[in-house]
Parts: C-alpha cells; sequence; structure tokens
C-alpha cells in the first residue's frame, strides 16, 4: 500500500517538478568519448549462474555479456551461432553435430572444448542438477567428442526446438573449474568478465581482453538496482542511470518523450499476459464460460486503463513477433451481449461471484481492476484478492488452490505448457497433446511453423484462459546510446553491441 | 547495580529465546517454499526436490530449529538461499550502510530538535513558538517515504546536488558515501526531530514551572541561565528516554526508507529476504534486530539513570 501511495505521489509530484526544472540544464551524458555504461533493472538477481536459478534478472546481467552457450538467441529472436560455429543435424532430427569455435579460453582461463559441453550438459541433466529448466535437456541421450572442436550430441527423440532450447540462459558453458562457484564469482567465455557486485545496488562488468570474437566498445558496465518506480524515474533524470530498458513507471513515459536527451523505446517481450482460470473448477469447466469471460473484456482498453497504452492483444498462447504467429484476437471480439448470452446458456446466474488472485507485478493489480470493472458489467462479481509472489507460486501454481489469477508467461515459445500432465490451469485435451507431439516430432522447418499455427489455433478454440495481451518491452535511454535489443526474445540485457553515438 | 546488569541480560536472553521462536514458527505458517522461488515455474518436481534436499529444508522441523540454534551459539549463522553468501557476510556490508544512516538521522533529528524545543518552550505562547510548533505538527504527520520523495524532488533532480538512489559503498570514498546517506537521513530524521521538538518543548515547561527553577531565579540567574542550567538538564529524561524508542522506530523506519532510495542496508535485506523466502536471511536478521533494540533501551535506562541519579537507586 506504501508503495502504490508512494508511486501516485511521485507520479504527480514529478510531473509538477518538470514542469519547473524545464529547460534547467542536468548532468546527463556530458562525457564525449564514453566507453562506459549504467543500465537500470528493477530487481537484483540473487546470484550470477543461470543454470541454478529462474530469475529473469540472473539473465538480465549475464546472457552473452559473461556466458555464451553453443547457439544463441539474437534479438530478433533468431537462433545464431554461439560457441558452435556451425553444426548439422541427422535426417532422422536424432544427431545434432556441433563443430566448436577453436581456441576459446574462459575468464579463468580453463580451456573451452567437447569436454566442456558434454559436462555442461551432464550436469543439468544429473539426478542432483538443480538447473530450473531441467526439462529442456531432457531430450538429451547422449554426448560425445569425436575429437576436441566436436560436439555429437544425440537425442532421445525429435525436438523441434532443441536449437532454440540451447540457446536459452539456462544452457549456457560452464567450465568444469568453475561451475561449483559461478553463484557469487560467475565465469564464463563472454566478451565481459566479472568484475565487482556490491550487494543490493550494483554489478559491474569489464571487457574481457582475450574475447575471442568482435571485442565489445564498452569497457565498463555497471547493472544497477533500482526497485522503486518513482526513485527509477529520478535517476534516469538525474543521469545516475543511461538505460532503463524495463522500465517500470510507464505514466512517467510521456515526459521522457517530450525531453530530446532521452529517448523511449517501445519493444515486446514474451510475456503473454492472460487470466489463467482452473479449468476443472466450476463454472470454468464449461467452454461457454471461458469464451463468455473473454467476450465480455475490451483488450484494447485494458491496454490503455492498466498499462497506459503499452501492449499488444492476443488471441492465444503465442505472441506476435515470434515466427508462426497466426492473429487470433478476433476469435472472441468484445461483445458483451453475446457474453451474457453464454452465461445464461451455461446456467451462470448474474451475480456469481469469481476470486481473482493478483501477484504483485502492476500489469495484474492495476489489470485486476479493469477487469473485474468488465465483468461486473455482464452480470460476474469479482473478489480481487493481491497476493504476494511466494504466495501465487504456493497456492495458485503447485496447489493449484483458486478460481482465477492473473499472470504473465515470460518464457518463449511456452505452447508445451498446455500439453502438459499437471499444470496449474488444469487444461486438458488429448487433440492438443497429440497435435504439440506431432509438432516435437517434425523436422522440416516450414512444416513446424504450420503446426504451430494449428497449436495457437486449438487453443483460441478452447480458450483454457482469458488470453489478454503481450507485455511491451517500455524502456528509456540516453539519446545517444547505440545498440541495446529493442524486443526481449529472450530474458537478456546484451550489450556486446552498445556504443555512444558522437 | 551488578544484580540490575544480571537482571538485564537474563531479560535479553529471554527475549531473544523468544522472538527466535516466534519468527521460526512463523516462517513455518507463512505459504511459499524457498526452492520453489529459486526455480521458478519451469521447474520439475525432482529439481525441486533435489534443491530442497541441498538447503537442508528437507529435515524435520525442530531438527531445523536446533540446528539454526546450535549454529548461532557457534558464531556460525547460515548461509543465504538466494545468495549463497555466509548470513554473516551480508550482515556485515549491510550493517555497514544502516548503521551510519540510523546514526546520523539520530544526530540530525536530536540537533533539530532539542533546541527548537527549548527556545520554543522559552518563548511559549509567542509567535516563534507557534510557528515552530506548527511546522512541527506538519513534520509529525508527514511520512518519512513521502517525505523522501519530496527531498529527491528537490535535491536530486530539481537541483543536482545529490544523489537521488543508490549507495556508492565505502569504498568509493567516504565523502560520496555520506553524500548518500544525507537524503535518507533527512527523510527518517526530521518527522522524529518533529516529535522530539514537541515532547522537548512539553517536557522544558513543566520543569520551568518547577521551585527549583522559580529558587534559581530568585537566586539572581538570568533567565536563559535558569533556562540552560537548571530546566533543560531536569527535562532530559524524557526526552533521551524518547530517543531511545526512536531508535527502534527509524530501525523500522529503514525498511521504507531504504526502498526509496534503494539503499543496501538491513531494512532492504530482510524486506526482499521475506519476499524471497530466504528464511535463514529472515530468522537471524529478526533475531538481531530484536537484540538491537532490546540493547537500546538498556543503554538507554544507563543514560537516564546517569541524568538522574534517583532512578539509580530505586531502579537497583
Amino acid at each position: 500500500m506504501n508503495r502504490r501511495i508512494a508511486a501516485l505521489a511521485a507520479g504527480a509530484l514529478l510531473a509538477a517538478g518538470t514542469a519547473l526544472a524545464a529547460g534547467t540544464a542536468l548532468a546527463a551524458g556530458t562525457d564525449a568519448a564514453k566507453d562506459s555504461l549504467t543500465l537500470g533493472m528493477v530487481l537484483e538477481p540473487p546470484h550470477l549462474d543461470p543454470t541454478a536459478g529462474a530469475a529473469s534478472a540472473i539473465r538480465e546481467v549475464t546472457y552473452a555479456n559473461i556466458y555464451e552457450g553453443l547457439t544463441r538467441i539474437d534479438h530478433d529472436g533468431q537462433v545464431r551461432p554461439g560457441l558452435a560455429e556451425s553444426w548439422s543435424i541427422s535426417t532422422d532430427g536424432l544427431t545434432y553435430t556441433f563443430k566448436l569455435v577453436g581456441g576459446v579460453k574462459f575468464h579463468d582461463g580453463s580451456p573451452f572444448n567437447c569436454d566442456v559441453v558434454k559436462f555442461s550438459y551432464g550436469r543439468a541433466t544429473a539426478p542432483d542438477s538443480v538447473n530450473a529448466q531441467k526439462q529442456l535437456f531432457e531430450p538429451i541421450a547422449d554426448v560425445s567428442c569425436p575429437d576436441q572442436y566436436t560436439a555429437v550430441v544425440k537425442l532421445k527423440r525429435p525436438t523441434a526446438l532443441f536449437l532454440f532450447d540451447m540457446g536459452w540462459g539456462d544452457a549456457v558453458m560452464v567450465s568444469p573449474k568453475s561451475a561449483a562457484t559461478n553463484k557469487t564469482d560467475p565465469v564464463g567465455t563472454g566478451p565481459f568478465r566479472f568484475k565487482q557486485w556490491v550487494h543490493g545496488d550494483r554489478v559491474v562488468l569489464e571487457r574481457n581482453p582475450d574475447y575471442w570474437g568482435a571485442a565489445p566498445k564498452l569497457k565498463t558496465v555497471t547493472f544497477k538496482f533500482v526497485a522503486d518506480p518513482s526513485a527509477a524515474t529520478a535517476a534516469v533524470l538525474a543521469g545516475d542511470i543511461d538505460a532503463f530498458p524495463l522500465f517500470p513507471a510507464p505514466e512517467a513515459i510521456d515526459q521522457f518523450k517530450a525531453d530530446p536527451r532521452f529517448k523511449v523505446v517501445i519493444g515486446t517481450t514474451e510475456g503473454k499476459t492472460i487470466v489463467a482460470l482452473n479449468n476443472t473448477r466450476k463454472p470454468f469447466d464449461d467452454v461457454r464460460v471461458r469464451r463468455a469471460l473473454t467476450y465480455a473484456i475490451d483488450r484494447s482498453a485494458l491496454i490503455d486503463a492498466a498499462m497506459s497504452g503499452y501492449g499488444k492483444p492476443i488471441g492465444s498462447h503465442y505472441v506476435p513477433t515470434d515466427p508462426g504467429y497466426v492473429d487470433l484476437t478476433g476469435t472472441y471480439p468484445y461483445d458483451p451481449e453475446k457474453a451474457k448470452q453464454l452465461l445464461k446458456d451455461a446456467g451462470v446466474a448474474p451475480g456469481t461471484e469469481i476470486t481473482i488472485m493478483l501477484p504483485p507485478p502492476s500489469y495484474a493489480r492495476r489489470g485486476g481492476e479493469v477487469i473485474a470493472a468488465m465483468w461486473e458489467k455482464v452480470g460476474i462479481k469479482t473478489k480481487l484478492v493481491p497476493i504476494e509472489w511466494a504466495q501465487w507460486l504456493d497456492q495458485v501454481f503447485m496447489r493449484t488452490d483458486y478460481q482465477a489469477t492473473i499472470i504473465s508467461h515470460t518464457e518463449a515459445r511456452d505452447l508445451d505448457i498446455y500439453a502438459r500432465d499437471k499444470y496449474y490451469f488444469n487444461y486438458h485435451s488429448d487433440a492438443y497433446r497429440a497435435l504439440y507431439e506431432k509438432f516435437v516430432q517434425t523436422v522440416d522447418a516450414k512444416a513446424q511453423l504450420e503446426l504451430v499455427g494449428e497449436l495457437q489455433k486449438k487453443l483460441a478454440e478452447d480458450e483454457p484462459n482469458v488470453f489478454l495481451f503481450a507485455l511491451a518491452k517500455v524502456g528509456v535511454a540516453n539519446a545517444k546510446l547505440r545498440g541495446l535489443w529493442e524486443n526481449d526474445p529472450v530474458p537478456a540485457n546484451d550489450v556486446t553491441g552498445v556504443s555512444w553515438a558522437e | 547495580m551488578s544484580s540490575f546488569l544480571l537482571r538485564r541480560l537474563l531479560i535479553l536472553l529471554a527475549t531473544l529465546l523468544a522472538a527466535s521462536l516466534v519468527v521460526f514458527a512463523v516462517l513455518q505458517i507463512l505459504p511459499g517454499d524457498p526452492a520453489a522461488i529459486m526455480l521458478g515455474t519451469g521447474a520439475r518436481a525432482d529439481t525441486l526436490a533435489a534443491l530442497r534436499h541441498r538447503l537442508g529444508l528437507d529435515a524435520p522441523l525442530a531438527l531445523r530449529y536446533l540446528h539454526w540454534m546450535v549454529g548461532m551459539l557457534t558464531g556460525d549463522f547460515g548461509v543465504s538461499y538466494t545468495y549463497s553468501v555466509p548470513v554473516r557476510v551480508l550482515v556485515a556490508e549491510r550493517v555497514m550502510v544502516s548503521l551510519p544512516l540510523a546514526l546520523l538521522a539520530i544526530v540530525l533529528s536530536t540537533a533539530i530538535a532539542i533546541p527548537v524545543g527549548v527556545l520554543a518552550a522559552a518563548r511559549r505562547g509567542r509567535a516563534a513558538d507557534a510557528a515552530t510548533m506548527g511546522i512541527a505538527q506538519i513534520g509529525v504527520a508527514i511520512p518519512n517515504f513521502w517525505l523522501g520523495l519530496l527531498l529527491i524532488l528537490l535535491f536530486a533532480i530539481r537541483l543536482p546536488w545529490l544523489p537521488a538512489s543508490g549507495f556508492p559503498g565505502w569504498g568509493a570514498g567516504a565523502w560520496p558515501a555520506l553524500r548518500a546517506l544525507v537524503l535518507p537521513a533527512l527523510a527518517l530524521a526530521l518527522p522524529q526531530a518533529a516529535i522530539l521538538a514537541r515532547v522537548t518543548r512539553a517536557a522544558v515547561i513543566e520543569t520551568l514551572g518547577e521551585d527549583f527553577v522559580r529558587t534559581a531565579r530568585a537566586k539572581g540567574l538570568t533567565r536563559n541561565a535558569a533556562l540552560w542550567r537548571h530546566a533543560v538538564p531536569n527535562a532530559l529524561v524524557p526526552v533521551v528516554t524518547l530517543i531511545g524508542l526512536q531508535f527502534s522506530f527509524l530501525l523500522a523506519g529503514t525498511v521504507i526508507v531504504e526502498n526509496v532510495f534503494t539503499l543496501p542496508g538491513l531494512g532492504r535485506l530482510v524486506f526482499q529476504a521475506i519476499a524471497q523466502r530466504d528464511l535463514i536471511v529472515v530468522q537471524d536478521l529478526v533475531v538481531l534486530l530484536a537484540g538491537s533494540v532490546i540493547l537500546v533501551n538498556f543503554l538507554v535506562d544507563l543514560a537516564a539513570a546517569w541524568i538522574d541519579p534517583r532512578q539509580r537507586r530505586s531502579g537497583a
């Protein structure tokens, strides 16, 4: 509550303050030949080992900067070569032969070769593995090393997204020598190496002079952690922070737009924001009810009201920037009358109450208020229950003790969650599972994309959850800064290509 | 005096034991699994079990409590689940922010409040009194986080004199570090100073009406001499007691103010540790904070006894 009041107060004050401050020259970006960057993040990473924790913040510091994998996912969401300079796939889709970059050394001097690949994947699949995405490695049957710079990975079954999956932050290469201490002293092969971590304040990286690839332009990069939206606004305005790629105060964006010292970058993320419905609970076990609840929502009004207008409507569990996207937002267009009719057909009496669990992010808290008002119009009463993240994980996600919740699924291309045996929204469709299995087994890229389309359509038809919008990546940066990612295909702040304009 | 100390020590130990039991029990009831928070929504059941085992969370409750207690007695405060750093190291880092911040705030609030309170008392009922107490009334009503935002707006954005947030660390030099603490210390100090000034004023007014002050005036002391030499020292007991109480408030206040200014202090650590279910860190910090509050209260009692010899006798 304090936080919310603080944010409101700050919003009002900042508006007033900048009106006064307009025209005042502040110290920002005056340094001509700048080769350092201070980048703002809301959350501090708990540690710096992406192979042992799920927090996005770990990847937002380390991905592509400190650690590298065999493949990497680029700013456009495409798979590019990383520590594997090329690869070939057998016609049955079961054998991947990676040709590794030669002569690469980790920051601690230990060599990168096929043994490291074997070690890294073996560590992720081991019984005592604490890799947060262990299922990505589950298809791997065996890694063998015909020579030092060739790695042959055999799979148990064809896996359509294998190269993409091995580009995740969770699949980076770690040295056997330093793997155990990467949490506090990260060692990778990347263009930046770890320099310092002032807990609670910042992580500092410096250029790796022995990097095997093109040298980055920046010499030092500081990741600074500012959780409070108004403090974040203040730090950017004061020039303490050069760029804030996932800016937490959308209400302050117009102010930055009007200021020539800054630029505002609006991109997309993988965040599929949905009202998740517990499909085994009444009345959500009836598809007519789920459709009705979708008809009752005006997505663009919701985005305007809850997200300051930033976000793209989605009609299925897939974002517009990913390959194979099909626009299904017209499946259940805003139509309160139709919603009322469907609810009546399904026997849901007017005045029925639905409890919505709201985790802390603002899309949920603010979105919840707007959705409650929209559902109210079709005769559904709502009870909004704000809960903290730990409780959400426990009550909603693990124990599935809930009716509805608003949540954003940030994992890339995660259509598989609807094919899982037990997942918190309890969707079960044999037809969808068969379709997903077919997709996974398909090797041909074109056929894959077609199946991705089919999967999206099947979800839109069954509407297990109310698909709302893709979260925008709203960032602010110094106007002279070049080369930061506009979109967020994977959680990352890849600064390897960042530079300052003259 | 020694039985006084002994009794105090026993109370301290009993309180710490009670605090440790309460915090341990509450954290068990609190929903949320540290392993699930660390591994997120993609984690498989076997991975969660592996991590729980690694953290020692699969042991029986009583054993875990015992393990924690024995560890603390031997100086081992455990290792943070989220940071993988010994709690001792985390706390040592963060005390270096919170303690200077709290001390700075106490010094500022006392330095402002006592002169203001005394002067208001001396000019009771006149314009200066009305003005300062009016301002103090506003000060009492202002929450410290909101004041913090105002200060950022004025001294970090409008006038770019001080940093808006963050802490460069003492390694960056004493001056940059102190600069980062000025605004948060003011945000903490001003509302406290307002309360303290009002209490000081009331206490001084009360002593000014006492016989010994009238006697002092009668024996020929000036108004000011009587005020500073006789009235103020005798008014200090409630003031010192309040400063001690305020220290506990400051420790609590730092949780909010450290979050507004993103200062890496104990307050932010405990806030984050609760959200992350970093149980061992929360447990240690609660015991530590409870201990320091008791210790400060004890020091306040000693100070009051030193100021007012009558309390020494009745307290012993």
